[in-house]
């Protein structure tokens, strides 16, 4: 029996490290999106937690009871097929948990797919491509690009178009809200936004092969002031991103935080780019907007069941 | 080996009865096989890359010259079953010869189609369309060409050995074969060809 | 020269150089063993070219212990290297390949195997039968499954490993980013031992089906016999799917087709999502045996009849319906946008409720039972609550905007093995050590079962609890190191001294075999657990026929009510039984195979084209090939029955 309440006190043990006094990342978001998918990580720890105990508890009863060595020699268990009120019960209050569930999962996914809201500002669109094993961050409006850093200002909503020279990525900045892979043909989007300011880790999270641990960049969140002026300051300092620059930058390795002015999309677009301009002639051409692949997916399940 | 006379040779052992219904759970896995390629195919057929498109390349006369062929085929090889029930083993070798040869020659049109692809630059490299393309009429095709030498090899078995429970139950399971290639094709004449001309 | 230099493993280390000498020494020893006592012959007769179901059923057992070893293995040196931040014990290239194989062979090839030992052992016992539907085919099945294993295996020390994780995405699995024939050998050894169980899966649906007991109605089968048919059709459903994945990615790597490359047309999610419509039913093939096994026991154990019978089988039917309609929630990140990731969110979180409902009848079953704390009853209760554990993580997954979170972190590592350890591979322990004795006529030592017992369920919470926190604290899965800073270190320390802990228990088992060889007593009753089901009605260990005559039932537990009613179970007087004659055909098949699949995975076509008609040649031969089989004479059986201890009533 002593396994159970091993098993219990381990549970209380991360029951205490989950809301302790050191957080873990992922429940300590510094922006909305982040808030939001913490609280639903509460309340399906909760309510999960529930299921648990009540389970626990009937299995620690019902062994601690049952044991052959508590009964009498002579006893003979019963014969019962089951119980249709029983079977009754076990079905419907698990289906109302997850219908519970499915409704939090519902709105919150709507609501970290959109554009966070409660912010007067228009999003900042940011491009974040990544290449073995490394992130380049061009700010289109600011025409400037960063490697492996990346600044943003707070209390306005980010917009991450994510793409990838490569394996498929997985752009993550835990405290700021979750992930979503970047690939190679097609360009997705990441609604992010910063209350606080501070400094953020962010990396891939998927695997990309022989770097793929170091592929992480460092998130800088700052009023939008203070984002003006590093603008500005990079405007006046860095260099020039050129072709060959970039192309440079682009082979597999891996590289330290790096400054330009002008993006790389100029001269070497997004996926989804060309395909809306529809110009042709370039490898990178690809017919099928995430939208269209969607329909796909959801028509080939049809197809396979 | 018990043999059941009440039934149709072919299904007159315990063995052969196993036999059967093994098959039909085979043709269920093969259904899941060209479901998969199907969907594929639907996901992949407008990626075309730099490559030509399906109305690009597609001609509609060999295409419905194979169709012909192969129906006609599914209905010789219903025709040899018939005559294997009625014991006539002759005929059944005959009709059964008769598909292979419309197989046979569904086969000449089909490489002769690919031939013709190749040549208009839909080779297998082409595209994600062109990939696809291949793989789904490549495995059909791969089909009948096992199928012709299983069917060769039952011809040659009933002609040494006779219309026994065995032969039969082998010619039989065989005909579902072939039937099920048919209806395949259908899937790929209509949803390949004709949408991809349309 | 030139010639053998492609067989060089890329970036050779000394955890390669060691694993070259120990398999040339143990493929000598094995060799010299053989020869010596001269046991080529009994291999042959008796091993190699059998069609036993039983013979079978113990060879994919080996094969499974072998592949548990190499994987675990794999596991020790992975827990090692992440123990302590920017350990230098492996390289990311080593890591990578030690991960990726890792992850094949645990679940390709041991827990496939494990439940094929376990469902080729006792299925045809449970149902009364003389052996599956198609002998020949079965043994056919687990060449290739033996022969795929072996092509994956030696990709470590001939050309080099895997090494693009056991989802093997693309672009990354591409020639572009795995330049080394390693995931050529992924490709071709997943297809043919692939091919292996999708032959499996129609013989046993065939001989479940059609070849059960007279009286015994579906609604009689015993419930290892129910999983076995529904995991069985989840196989000849999803396998083909595997296949023509695995078709195009060989395709993609040695023919440069654009399937799911990222020019030209090729579509990389198209990859992930044929991966995964078969890899979410894949992790149900492996659970549902398990679920089976744990009916068995813990009514055996409980003494009492399965509760709910019924709806633990509406309950399996419901979860390989569903277990087609999840396979998105595996890359809910791939940007599908939050409708199709509600409705498959919806329908992920939706199978915990046939899951719960075999949970409790479990525990329904326990209640007013008897518990009798046997080894393998004690692994079907350990198995309740941490698989309780793993299996509400799942639904946490299976929310889209949380799994954001959780997604290609420790988190989702944790999830998936508090599923697999408990489920699967607790059930595999408990059925080897309840069919043990059907299968060897002795018992496995108890004392050493409680203690492997023990140390593998502390160990099990001990490596994968932490890891929820490291995973909620941003831990990505598949990273060979971190740093300091990061604060991982504790947990990946903890779940190291876990690790050793399973590799403990584990070795115990081994031990246990080893000790219960030599001393366990052979003298054993031929139901020495007091069991329900009409396997234990033969003898142990089990003649070839398996039943002198074939058993009537007439309820879900005949040999129960044989026992404590007196009702007659063996109706009837001994006939001639007809068995099917030893082949060697599938283990040259399997061989040839493995020629085959070797020749692709180089790129040497030559051999290519010898190996394919040599598979033409196998499938010719046996096509004209005349075998009906052969009869156990009356006087036989009635030998055989006297000296395994009396005829049966
Ligand atoms: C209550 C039932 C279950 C639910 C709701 C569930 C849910 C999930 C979800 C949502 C994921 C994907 C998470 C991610 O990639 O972010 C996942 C992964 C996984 N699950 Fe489960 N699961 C359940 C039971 C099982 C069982 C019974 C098994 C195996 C026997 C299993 C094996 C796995 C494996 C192997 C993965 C990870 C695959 C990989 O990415 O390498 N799960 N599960
Ligand atoms: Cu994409
Ligand atoms: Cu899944």
């Amino acid at each position: 029996m002593k396994i159970k309440w091993a098993l219990l006190t381990l549970i209380f043990t991360i029951a205490t490290v989950l809301t302790g006094c050191e957080p873990l990342l992922v429940l300590d978001p510094k922006g909305p999106q982040g808030r939001t998918t913490a609280d639903v990580i509460m309340i399906s720890i909760w309510t999960m937690a529930i299921v648990v105990v009540v389970v626990f508890a009937l299995y620690i009863f019902i062994v601690r009871k049952y044991r052959a060595s508590n009964q009498s020699e002579d006893y003979e268990p019963p014969h019962i097929e089951g119980s249709l009120k029983l079977e009754i019960v076990w079905t419907a209050i698990p289906v109302l948990i997850v219908a519970f569930l499915s409704v939090v999962t519902v709105v919150s996914t709507y609501k970290v797919e959109a554009t966070p809201e409660g912010y007067n500002e228009e999003p900042l669109v940011i491009y974040a491509s990544s290449s073995n094993w490394k992130w380049h961050f061009s700010y289109p409006e600011q025409n400037i690009e960063t490697v492996n850093y990346l600044f943003i200002p707070t209390d306005r909503p980010i917009e991450f178009k994510l793409y990838s020279y490569g394996p498929i990525s997985s752009f993550w900045i835990p405290q700021l809200g979750g992930q979503k892979y970047a690939m190679a043909d097609m360009v997705n989007t990441l609604n992010l936004a910063a209350d606080v300011p501070g400094e953020y880790s962010g990396r891939n999270a998927n695997f990309t092969g022989e770097g793929f641990a170091q592929q992480t960049f460092n998130v800088k969140a700052m009023p939008q002031k203070e984002f003006d002026e590093w603008v500005k300051e990079i405007n006046a300092t860095a260099e020039p991103l050129t072709e060959d620059k970039f192309e440079e930058l682009l082979k597999p390795g891996h590289l330290g935080q790096s400054t330009y002015t002008g993006t790389h999309l100029t001269f070497s677009p997004p996926p989804e780019g060309h395909h809306e301009k529809g110009d042709s002639g370039n490898e990178e051409v690809q017919p099928g907007s995430s939208k269209k692949e969607q329909d796909e997916e959801v028509d080939h399940s049809k197809m396979n069941h | 080996m018990k043999v059941d006379h009440s039934l149709p040779l072919e299904y007159g052992t315990e063995q052969n009865r196993l036999n059967i219904l093994g098959f039909w759970i085979f043709l269920g896995a093969e259904i899941a096989l060209f479901g998969t390629l199907f969907a594929s195919y639907f996901t992949l057929v407008d990626r075309t890359g730099s490559g030509p498109t399906g109305a690009e390349i597609f001609e509609i006369t060999p295409v419905l010259i194979e169709t012909i062929l192969l129906l006609t085929s599914s209905f010789t090889i219903g025709l040899g079953i018939h005559a294997m029930r009625l014991g006539k083993a002759k005929a059944m070798i005959t009709f059964f010869a008769i598909t292979l040869l419309l197989g046979l020659g569904f086969l000449g049109v089909e490489i002769y189609d690919f031939i013709v692809y190749i040549h208009e630059g839909a080779t297998l490299q082409t595209s994600g369309f062109t990939a696809i393309l291949f793989l789904t009429l490549g495995t059909h095709g791969a089909h009948v060409t096992f199928g012709l030498f299983w069917g060769a090899f039952i011809i040659l078995q009933v002609i040494k050995r006779g219309l026994t429970p065995e032969t039969a139950n082998k010619a039989f399971i065989f005909s579902l074969y072939w039937h099920f290639l048919d209806v395949v094709w259908i899937f790929i004449f209509s949803f390949v060809f004709l949408k991809g001309m349309m | 020269m030139d010639f053998f230099a492609r067989f060089a493993v890329p970036n050779p280390g000394p955890t390669i150089y060691a694993s070259m000498v120990a398999i040339a020494l143990t493929m000598v020893a094995i060799f010299v063993g053989l020869t010596y006592y001269k046991k080529w012959g009994y291999l042959w007769r008796e091993w190699l070219t059998t069609v036993d179901h039983k013979r079978i059923g113990i060879m994919y057992l080996i094969s499974a212990l072998l592949m548990l070893f190499r994987g675990g293995v794999d596991a020790i040196m992975m827990r090692a290297q992440t123990a302590v931040p920017e350990n230098t014990l492996l390289g990311a290239q080593e890591y990578n390949e030690i991960f990726t194989t890792h992850g094949v062979v645990m679940i390709i090839f041991m827990a496939m195997a494990f439940i094929m030992a376990l469902m080729n052992f006792a299925v045809p016992l449970q149902i009364g039968a003389r052996d599956v539907a198609f002998p020949r085919l079965n043994a056919l099945s687990f060449w290739l499954y033996f022969f795929g294993a072996m092509l994956f295996n030696i990709s470590f020390v001939i050309g080099g490993s895997p090494d693009s994780g056991w989802s093997s995405y693309f672009p990354l699995a591409g020639t572009e980013y795995s330049e080394s024939v390693g995931t050529n050998y992924y490709m071709l050894a997943l297809q043919i031992s692939g091919l292996g169980t999708l032959i499996t899966g129609i013989n046993f649906i065939t001989t479940i089906l059609k070849m059960r007991a007279p009286g015994m109605t579906l609604m009689k089968m015993p419930m290892f016999t129910w999983s076995a048919l529904i995991t069985n059709l989840i196989i000849v459903f999803a396998f083909p799917v595997l296949t023509v994945a695995l078709l195009m990615g060989t395709m993609d790597r040695l023919f440069a087709t654009n399937f799911f490359t990222t020019s030209n047309g090729g579509m990389d999610m198209l990859w992930a999502n044929l991966f995964w419509v078969w890899g979410h039913p894949e992790v149900y093939i492996l659970i549902l045996p398990a679920f089976g096994i744990y009916s068995e026991i813990i009514s055996t154990f409980s003494r009492r009849n399965l509760y709910g019978y019924k709806s633990m089988v509406i309950s399996m039917v419901a979860i390989s319906v569903l277990s087609f309609l999840v396979w998105v929630h595996h890359f809910f990140t791939m940007g599908q946008g939050a409708l199709v990731n509600s409705i498959f969110s919806i329908t992920t979180m939706a199978i915990a409720v046939p899951t719960g409902i075999k949970i409790f009848n479990w525990l329904f079953t326990l209640r007013k039972g008897k518990i009798v704390f046997t080894t393998p009853m004690l692994y079907s209760l350990g198995f309740i609550p941490i698989f309780t554990i793993g299996g509400v993580t799942g639904v946490m997954l299976g929310m889209a905007s949380a799994d954001y979170q959780y997604h290609n972190t420790m988190f989702l590592v944790a999830h998936f093995h508090l599923v697999i350890i408990p489920g699967v591979v607790f059930a595999m322990i408990a059925g080897l050590f309840y069919w043990w004795p059907k299968m060897f006529g002795f018992m496995l030592n108890e004392r050493l079962g409680k203690w492997s017992f023990w140390f593998i369920a502390i160990s099990v919470c001990v490596t994968f609890f932490p890891m929820f926190i490291s995973g909620l604290d941003g831990q990505a899965r598949r990273m060979y190191t971190y740093s300091e800073s990061t604060g991982f270190g504790i947990w990946n320390l903890i779940s190291f001294i876990g690790a050793i802990g399973l590799a403990i228990g584990f070795a115990l088992i081994v031990y246990n075999i080893y000790y219960s060889i030599r001393y366990s007593t052979r003298e054993i009753p031929a139901d020495p657990w007091d069991a329900r089901s009409l396997e234990w009605a033969t003898h142990s260990p089990v003649p070839e026929y398996n039943f002198a005559i074939v058993p009537e039932v007439d309820s879900t537990e005949a040999f129960w009510d044989y026992k404590k009613k007196g009702y007659k179970l063996f109706k009837g007087k001994y006939e001639p039984i007809h068995m099917p004659n030893n082949s060697g055909v599938p283990f040259l098949m399997g061989l040839v195979f493995f020629v085959w699949g070797f020749a692709f995975v180089f790129g040497m076509w030559i051999f290519a084209v010898i190996a394919s008609i040599g598979i033409a040649a196998c499938l010719a031969h046996r096509s004209f090939e005349k075998d009906h089989g052969r009869y156990i004479s009356v006087e036989e059986i009635e030998k055989t029955e006297k000296d395994l201890g009396g005829a049966k009533e």
